[in-house]
Formats: structure tokens, C-alpha cells, sequence
């Protein structure tokens, strides 16, 4: 059998390469904007601008360690916000609304997943047709419009405002973040769900032959990702107050993007979730940097680019100078 | 379906944590209703020309328009349709809306197919659809070209549509007014590949110029989203600890910028938002944001094009004007909706 942790060491560094990558952001946003950069709140707009792509990413590592890939993950996002805002389900109040998110999006993890492990669809045209239905859904119950939380269920979107931070410094969708990495780093590193996850992403033929039921395990992959969908849902009504169908655009090539500079083998079997969270800083302080100094949104994206293919390139740099060869 | 010699268990909980769930789904499908209770009002149409309104000979209008995936383009549908339902003699086709021009030329084909006798076309995009609108005009049909123009003139009997670079112009006009001509000025754009953005730009710099004492301090692309406006407008705050006014391009994003407004609790500037939402016009009146006014983009312009289309048909001339033909050419005016005269233009905003 596959040990799980065979990858460890090369993947510590991996971190290490990305934690240098930010440190190098760090050091050109506070020489290009000391004043605006390098405080308080810009930590805070740029961990807040982090956290909803970063609960995706979560979702997305499990997924693409085990094995598959999860393309529908802005459309299921954009589902959950908009069948959360509709005005039948705030009439339900807050609750109706996280429960609504929360289940739209664990429901269409599960259809992925069913299709996927029991259905023998293959992942990248399951999910396509996911996101292609699910965002369908979403202009179809919306109608195009963005549906605006009301004034009776104030109160969830409250949280996103400077006065519901906790001890004043710590808001709460950057808690919901940190809850959610920590559960999943747990789920991954610490249990059996964890280990039998890279053992189906790394053989499945191999897992299956020492008595996993890779379907059912894989099952729960997609529905996991469809979960983290829909509390990204949650996370976004609360950050612009609304939903719609427009929401969660391109979340796909973020998270495979932030998921894949984290270390993660597209291959399935290895990687780690820090590097995940990493590479979602990594995008969202290039982001916050080309505001600050008021560059275009074309250099901002040639940028983007070239940041990846240096990151992979340290990256790639650091591994080959230790010892330890990577299996 | 079952799984041989493998643990059964997990199977069964999965499939019964799936049931469960799917369930859940049934009973949360009641929950996609975004119908108020309250009637829906009718568009009173202001400035009808007694005589034109009067029923007159059975026309045909089809429309193509794109899918309505925002905010701005459900309205300009909703316009459409319920402007088409005000008169007797005219006959309403609508085209599936489709945001690809492969797709939409289709569907304009078919509506020639069904040989309609006036034809609104809001393209998905104006240069690929240009042969669409000739077809059709090679076909005896009179095209009436909505909003994005068609690249020749034979493809189109008549233009309508909005005036982009006079939003920003108007937008940067307002500012300097409010402001006393001084100040420092934030933009939050929209996509910026595309053209009308450019021309937004464009009129707000060109309206700026006007006001020595106007500087724009900073400049953002959001992508017409809320959430893109909030993440936009969040980063804008950050790099401005002060300025004195910002223009917001559209309303829809503009939902997200004034959330990332709110969320780092900033005040003491004048924002102006673009093409005049419902919620946009709300906030405007209530008077308890930092928005002060939107420059208007209108979706109306729909309805006016049906109304137009009408006309054409009927060989009609427009009232108030002393013309014996309808003109090829109608460019709305961008107005600055304040509190002062948001109850005339909160009838026509769009959700």
C-alpha cells in the first residue's frame, strides 16, 4: 500500500517556497504603498477577500487529492446564494437562509459525486454539466437581477461590519475561514478519512484491493466540496449583502489554481491543504497590491501568470536541492 | 448498482445521507418564489402620443435579445414585454435570449422564418450580429437595432439606445458641481475590455477636465458583480484613507461597493452610481448612504424601442416631432437621478 506520507518532506518546502513568495509580495507592497499596505486593516480586507475562494480551495484539495477534479464549484456557489435570497426562503429568516445554502450546496455535491463514483461519469464532463446546470438554475430563479438581503434578516449580513469583529479585530467571515481550514487540515492529516482519501487519489485500483469502498469514499469527496460551496454561499451573502447569479465567476480556475501552486499533484494522492490556503493568499495579496498602487486589470492578470510560473519554478528549485528525493 | 465484496454499510449510509438530503432538496424547491405579494405596476408610459397610441394596423414584433444574467438586461426584457402588451394590434415574438451570436443568429433567422413584420434586436454583440440584422433587412423586415450598434447602416432602420461616454461625462459634471469644482475623485469601473466601459472612461476624464481642481486619484475594474464590486471597492477604500467622491459605474456592483462601504464603516465622500437600479434609486431617496445620485443608463429604452418598432410598422410618424418618417437615430440622455427627482425615474428602474 501507498504511504500517504511519503511526499512530506518535499511538500514542507513547497510551503516554504510560497510562504517566500509572500514574503517577496510583502516586501514590494510595503515599498510601493508603506502607509496603505503594511497595517491592520489591509490584513484584514486581504484575509476577508482570502476567505470565500479559501473555503472553496478547501473543498477543491480534498476533491483533487482523491483523485477527481470539481469544475462546478462557482456555479454551485452562485446557486446557493441566489436560492438563499429568493423571497420565499428569507421568509424563513436567517435560518432559512443558512440552511437553504447549505443543503443546495451539499445536494449538488452529491449528484456530482453519485454520477461520478456510481454512475461512472467521468469528473471533468460530470462537473461541467454541473456547472453549466447549476448557474442555469441560478439566472433562471433569479431572473437576472441580484436579490438583496432584506431588512428583517439585517442581522446575517451584520456580521460582515467593522463593529461584529471579534475583540475588534477579527471578523467573522476570517473565523469561519480559519474554522473551516482547521477542520479539514484534521480531516486530511489526523484521520482515517484523511489517509484512505490519498490512498484512493493515489491508486484506487490499489486502495480498492485492501478493502476501501473507493465509490463511496469518493462520494464523499464531491459532497464535501459541494458543502464548502454552499458555506461559501453563506460567506458571500454576508459579504456584499446579496446574491446572484454572477456570483462565484471563475471560482474553478482560482481554486484548481491556488490548489495546484499549493503542491497539490493534479494526478490526485498528494498535497496539502497549507499549501492550498497559501496559494489563495498568494492571488488575493497580488489583488489587494495592484489596487493599492491603481494598475490595470490587464497587468494585473499578466502578472497572475508570471507569479504562477515563478512560484512552480521555486518551487521545483527547492525540491532538487535536498537530498530527499520526491517519489 | 451494488458493490461486490466491498463493506456495504458505508454504501447504504451514503445513499440514505443522499435520500435525506434530496429530500430536503424537494421541500427547499418551494422556496425559489421571488413573487411579492403586492400587484405588479404597470409601466404608465408618459409622453404617449394620443393619436399613435390609438390601435392601427396588426403588426408583428419579434425580439432578440441576450440572456438576462444581469441586473440591467432583466430590465431591458421586462420593458420589452410589458410595453408589447399595452397595445392591442401588436403581436409579441420573443427569442429565447442567448449571450452567444452563433446561438442568437439563429434565433433571428427564425424570426424572419415567421416572416414578423418588425424586428428589436439587442445584439450580444454588435459587430458579429451585423450580418443577422442585413438578412433580415435583405428580407424586407425592418430592423430596429437595440443599444450595441450594427457595424453598417443597411443592416439597421433605426438606432436606439443609451450614451455611454455622456454617462461619464454627466457622472464627472455632477461631482464637480457638488464638490465646488475641488476635490479628489475615485473611479470604480466596469469590465474593462469592453467598449462602453472605455467610453465611460473616456467622458468621465473628458468631464473631470472640465474642473481644474478635480483630480482622479484612483481607478478600479470591477466585472459588473456584486461580489467583484465589493472586493474592488474594499482595496479602493484601503489605498484612499480620504477623498471626496467616487463614480461607480454600475449599480449592480454597486450593491458590493456600498457593502464594502458600510463593512469599513467609511463616510464623508459623495458617490454616484451608473444606469439606475431599483435598489440604487431606494438608497438615493431614503438619503442614508453615501449615494447621492446615479447617472442613468435607462433600460426603458427597451419599451421605447418597441414603441418605435411599432411605428415603423404601421408607417407611423413619431409624435412631437415634425418628421414624415420615424428617425434612424435615438440616443437616450444619460440623466443624473437625485433625491430631488428620484419619484419621476423609480417607475422605470430595473430590480
Amino acid at each position: 500500500m501507498v504511504r500517504p506520507r511519503s511526499g512530506r518532506i518535499p511538500s514542507e518546502l513547497r510551503n516554504a517556497g510560497l510562504i517566500g513568495v509572500l514574503v517577496i509580495l510583502a516586501v514590494i507592497g510595503g515599498a510601493t504603498k508603506p502607509g496603505e499596505f503594511l497595517n491592520l486593516g489591509n490584513l484584514v480586507v486581504i484575509l476577508t477577500q482570502a476567505s470565500v475562494i479559501g473555503v472553496v480551495t478547501v473543498g477543491m484539495t480534498f476533491v483533487i487529492v482523491g483523485g477527481g477534479i470539481d469544475l462546478s464549484v462557482g456555479a454551485i456557489v452562485a446557486l446557493s446564494t441566489v436560492w438563499a435570497t429568493t423571497v420565499a426562503t428569507q421568509s424563513f429568516g436567517v435560518v432559512g437562509i443558512v440552511f437553504t445554502a447549505l443543503v443546495v450546496g451539499l445536494v449538488c455535491g452529491i449528484v456530482n459525486g453519485a454520477f461520478i463514483a456510481y454512475g461512472k461519469v467521468v469528473a471533468f464532463i460530470m462537473t461541467i454539466a454541473m456547472l453549466a446546470s447549476a448557474r442555469g438554475l441560478a439566472i433562471q430563479i433569479s431572473g437576472g437581477t441580484t436579490q438583496t438581503v432584506r431588512p428583517a434578516n439585517q442581522a446575517l449580513v451584520n456580521l460582515g461590519y467593522s463593529d461584529h469583529y471579534l475583540f475588534g479585530v477579527v471578523p467573522p467571515l476570517v473565523l469561519m475561514f480559519a474554522v473551516v481550514v482547521a477542520v479539514g487540515w484534521i480531516a486530511l492529516n489526523r484521520t482515517t478519512f484523511g489517509r484512505r482519501t490519498f490512498a484512493v487519489g493515489g491508486n484506487p485500483e490499489a486502495a480498492r484491493l485492501a478493502g476501501l469502498n473507493v465509490r463511496a469514499h469518493t462520494l464523499v469527496l464531491y459532497a464535501l466540496s459541494g458543502l464548502c460551496c454552499g458555506i461559501a454561499g453563506i460567506m458571500l451573502i454576508i459579504l456584499t449583502g446579496s446574491g446572484t447569479s454572477a456570483n462565484g465567476n471563475l471560482y474553478e480556475l482560482d481554486a484548481i489554481a491556488a490548489v495546484i501552486i499549493g503542491g497539490t499533484l493534479l494526478s490526485g494522492g498528494r498535497g496539502t491543504l497549507v499549501g492550498s490556503v497559501l496559494g489563495v493568499l498568494v492571488f488575493t495579496t497580488i489583488n489587494d497590491i495592484f489596487t493599492l498602487n491603481n494598475l490595470s486589470t490587464a497587468t494585473q492578470q499578466l502578472a497572475k501568470g508570471v507569479i504562477i510560473v515563478i512560484a512552480v519554478l521555486v518551487q521545483k528549485l527547492l525540491a532538487s536541492r535536498t537530498p530527499t528525493t520526491p517519489r | 448498482m451494488k458493490g461486490k465484496g466491498s463493506p456495504m454499510s458505508a454504501t447504504r449510509r451514503g445513499f440514505l445521507v443522499g435520500g435525506g438530503a434530496i429530500l430536503g432538496a424537494g421541500a427547499l424547491a418551494a422556496c425559489t418564489s421571488n413573487s411579492e405579494p403586492t400587484a405588479a405596476s404597470t409601466n404608465a408610459g408618459p409622453g404617449v402620443n394620443a393619436d399613435n397610441a390609438k390601435p392601427g394596423k396588426h403588426v408583428t414584433i419579434g425580439f432578440a435579445g441576450p440572456q438576462a444574467d444581469h441586473g440591467w438586461l432583466s430590465g431591458i426584457n421586462a420593458q420589452a414585454k410589458a410595453e408589447a402588451a399595452r397595445y392591442k394590434d401588436v403581436t409579441f415574438v420573443v427569442a429565447e435570449g442567448s449571450n452567444e451570436a452563433s446561438a442568437q443568429a439563429g434565433q433571428i433567422q427564425t424570426l424572419i422564418n415567421q416572416k414578423v413584420d418588425v424586428l428589436v434586436i439587442l445584439p450580444a454583440d454588435g459587430k458579429q450580429m451585423t450580418p443577422s440584422g442585413q438578412k433580415a433587412m435583405d428580407a424586407g423586415i425592418p430592423v430596429v437595432n437595440l443599444d450595441r450598434v450594427f457595424d453598417t447602416t443597411s443592416a439597421y432602420r433605426t438606432w436606439i439606445g443609451g450614451d455611454n461616454y455622456r454617462m461619464g461625462f454627466n457622472a464627472a459634471t455632477f461631482i464637480g458641481q457638488r464638490l465646488g469644482g475641488k476635490g479628489s475623485v475615485l473611479e470604480l469601473a466596469g469590465i474593462d475590455n469592453l467598449e462602453l466601459t472605455q467610453q465611460r472612461s473616456k467622458g468621465f476624464d473628458d468631464g473631470l477636465k472640465t474642473f481644474p481642481g478635480l483630480k482622479k486619484a484612483g481607478r478600479a475594474a470591477a466585472e459588473f458583480t456584486v461580489q467583484t464590486g465589493q472586493a474592488r471597492m474594499s482595496e479602493l477604500l484601503q489605498a484612499h484613507p480620504t477623498f471626496d467622491a467616487l463614480w461607480n459605474h454600475d449599480d449592480d456592483q454597486g450593491v458590493g461597493a456600498l457593502q464594502a462601504i458600510r463593512q469599513a464603516g467609511r463616510k464623508g465622500f459623495l458617490m454616484v452610481g451608473g444606469a439606475g437600479s431599483k435598489a440604487a434609486m431606494q438608497a438615493i431617496k431614503a438619503d442614508d448612504s453615501v449615494l447621492k445620485a446615479t447617472v442613468l443608463y435607462p433600460a426603458t429604452m427597451a419599451a421605447s424601442a418597441v414603441r418605435v418598432a411599432r411605428l415603423i410598422a404601421q408607417n407611423k410618424t413619431m409624435g412631437d416631432l415634425d418628421e414624415t418618417s420615424v428617425p434612424s437615430s435615438i440616443t437616450l440622455f444619460s440623466a443624473v437621478v437625485t433625491k430631488a427627482n428620484v419619484d419621476r425615474y423609480l417607475p422605470t428602474a430595473f430590480d
